[in-house]
């Protein structure tokens, strides 16, 4: 009797032993990102801002130490794969989460799935994850591609503008881009549709036909340093005060416009986010990214914060046993954490239902580039593409 | 199409095809005299335009920052040529691309570390910011006339540099028959290097131009690269007359290639362009070998 209830005592003790072990054990992240190449300025931005929702929750996320294991995809769909399974198998990572770029995404997304593994996608949202291939194990804490591009449709048609004109490059992202606009777009014609190779520096050939087309209003959807050099050489010719520009706020963030100078000032764009949306979640993240990294933060960099704010709240709910995957997959989906955008909450495929705001580029009071909130189209917007989707 | 817009098109066209004739040139010469293919040639172009873009941010003038950048550029050439690129003449091609490949790399690591990952900003001259109304009621950016100028005024002084000067017969030669040259006692070491401090110098003119148009960003040289290529190839290689011409052709047939067909077709315009002259004369137009 005696010798039983040693054991029994050993047995409790050696347990609680390996229980303690386990939760010291840190907690390890699979970042993918985009850091070296033209679209770096993005990568770079979710890191910092994820690192910095990390050091806000208290330096670990739900109690757990965290272990970030960081790789660069180059903006490779194939790089993007390989590190997926390296992470997976030789790393063991716990969750995945980053990926900035659409192309990315879709070829890490089967290795991760197939390999139960959860990811929190940090920026990309396509379309197929969105609807048809949603899945249990994937999250999306920024936006589905469509969403800014619809706002914008939206508030051109509110403002009455009749002849509108819609460039974007000639890939995947720029055709959703346009189909998005023109999904909430109605009450005009569309008088130009133009695509341009992707990458393509110069457009001064399709200003010159965008003149003769007399439109009056632009849409454009070009990203990273297609929006600067469109934005740059669409003021020089002298089009913007001629017709007014509208954009979403992937062509009109602060990576971009320190690069373009004066050229985008007053340009209205469409966003989830905006620096000074008013709460104080996001007045502590736009003054702690700013005095922490000495350049303001991009809404790339306040999604990336939210999205480690998020795992916080879930690992916090589950007690750090991310394991348990059904449970650790319900407190994600409850999303109990103040998001810097306002109200936050996912839908049933995993992507959140938020507002969309209009902002418009100004200087601060230093003389930096930045948005202020102009207002909001959508209230709690849903994405188009989550009645596709199965699951409940 | 009306004609005002025609017009305005073929600026457009000469535009680019001055710049292309910028990057083409350097190109040419270095792959005709020296038997290299050079990559990081883009990387020049990247060059020249960040130091440009940092000295007029200190200094307030864009001619400052191009007077300071053609030299940093031709140097950087120069320092890169006499480093690295000397030991790959007698390589065979794959060698070649290879290594310079590499320099690539370095070069868009090093404008990463110096200047950051995003975009930078290069303003444009106040003098230039304006619009000329080039036929009444088509104003055309007064910064790209000032391009075209520029390209076409390089173009003669190049045009005088190698058919009136002893480098540029030297040049014409090396182009010609390298042995022979070689074989006459010319310091041939020198003239290489010589040729491809000129070819940086060019390139940098070309992306320094570029600046104030576009974003100055990590590897932005890649982009104008391609089609320098091109250019190139159909000019034939060695000719900077060759050069010259294929580069106004190209600059033309890419402008009205993306306004008048479809997407997909305009991207292959000039690729098009260059398999028609080919298969017409197989060496390009102005072949500098015999």
């Amino acid at each position: 009797m005696k010798r039983a209830s040693l054991l029994a005592a050993a047995a409790f003790f050696a347990s609680s032993i390996m229980a303690s072990a386990q939760a010291a054990e840190p907690l390890k992240i699979g970042f993918i990102s985009t850091l070296s190449g033209p679209g770096a300025a993005l990568g770079i931005d979710l890191v910092d801002g994820f690192k910095l929702g990390i050091e806000h929750s208290g330096g670990t996320l739900g109690g757990r130490a965290v272990e970030l294991i960081t790789g660069d995809d180059q903006l490779k769909p194939d790089v993007g794969r390989q590190l997926a399974e390296r992470m997976i198998q030789r790393d063991k990572v716990d969750l995945i989460a980053g990926v900035v770029f659409s192309n990315v995404m879709m070829a890490v997304a089967k290795p991760i799935f197939d390999s139960k593994t959860f990811m929190l996608s940090l920026n990309a949202g396509p379309s197929d994850l969105a609807g048809k291939r949603c899945s249990p194990y994937f999250f999306n804490v920024a936006w589905q591609n469509d969403q800014s591009h619809e706002a914008m449709g939206k508030h051109v048609k509110d403002k009455g503008y009749k002849r509108v004109y819609l460039m974007a490059p000639n890939y995947p992202a720029g055709k959703d881009a346009l189909t998005g606009f023109k999904r909430y777009y109605s009450g005009g014609e569309i008088i130009g549709e133009v695509y341009t190779a992707i990458n393509q520096p110069d457009y001064a050939a399709e200003l010159a036909q965008l003149r003769a087309a007399k439109p009056d209003a632009v849409y454009i959807f070009y990203p990273g340093g297609m929006g600067v050099n469109f934005i740059k050489q669409y003021a020089q010719a002298g089009l913007k005060t001629e017709v007014p520009l509208f954009g979403p706020s992937f062509s009109f963030d602060e990576t971009i416009l320190p690069a373009t100078g004066d050229a985008a000032l007053g340009v209205m764009n469409t966003g989830f986010w905006s620096p000074d949306l008013p709460n104080p979640q996001n007045a502590k993240f736009v003054k702690a990214f700013t005095a922490k990294y000495s350049r303001p933060p991009s809404p790339f960099a306040a999604q990336a914060y939210d999205g480690a704010l998020l795992l916080d709240s879930a690992i916090s709910a589950v007690g750090g046993k991310v394991s348990d995957q059904d449970r650790f997959r319900a407190a994600l989906r409850a999303a109990k954490f103040d998001s810097v955008r306002g109200p936050f909450a996912f839908n049933n495929n995993h992507f959140p239902i938020q507002n969309f705001y209009l902002r418009e580029v100004i200087k601060d009071d230093t003389g930096r580039m930045t948005n202020r909130l102009v207002g909001t189209v959508f209230a709690r917007h849903m994405d188009a593409y989550h009645d596709q989707c199965k699951m409940k | 199409m009306t004609l005002l817009l025609f017009v305005e098109q073929v600026l457009n066209g000469l535009q680019l095809g001055v710049m292309l004739f910028l990057m083409a040139a350097g190109m040419t010469l270095v792959f005709g005299i020296m038997g290299l293919i050079n990559l990081a040639h883009g990387s020049l172009y990247m060059i020249g335009a960040y130091v440009a873009a940092t000295v007029q941010q200190a200094t307030g003038s864009f001619l400052v920052g191009l007077l300071v950048a053609l030299p940093v550029a031709a140097l950087v050439g120069m320092a890169v040529e006499m480093i690295a690129l000397r030991r790959l003449y007698p390589r065979d091609h794959l060698d070649q691309v290879l290594a310079t490949f590499g320099l690539i790399l370095f070069f868009n690591e090093l404008v990463k570390i110096v200047w950051g990952p995003q975009a930078y900003f290069m303003a444009m001259p106040d003098m230039l910011s304006g619009s000329v109304d080039i036929i009444p009621g088509i104003p055309y950016p007064a910064y790209r006339l000032a391009i075209v100028a520029t390209g076409l005024a390089v173009a003669i002084l190049l045009y005088l540099l190698i058919t009136r000067t002893r480098i540029g017969m030297l040049i014409r030669a090396g182009a010609t028959n390298r042995e022979m040259v070689n074989a006459l006692g010319v310091n041939v070491d020198r003239l290489y290097t010589i040729v491809f401090g000129l070819g940086a110098a060019l390139a940098a003119l070309a992306g320094i131009m570029a600046g104030p148009i576009l974003a100055l960003e990590v590897g932005m040289g890649e982009s104008i690269l391609i089609l320098t290529f091109v250019v190139v190839v159909i000019g034939g290689i060695g000719s900077v007359r060759g050069a010259f011409v294929a580069a106004l052709l190209v600059g033309i047939a890419d402008t009205f290639g993306r306004v008048l067909l479809p997407p997909a077709i305009a991207e292959m315009t000039i690729y098009i362009l260059m398999a028609a002259i080919l298969v017409w004369r197989p060496q390009g137009l102005f072949p500098a070998h015999a």
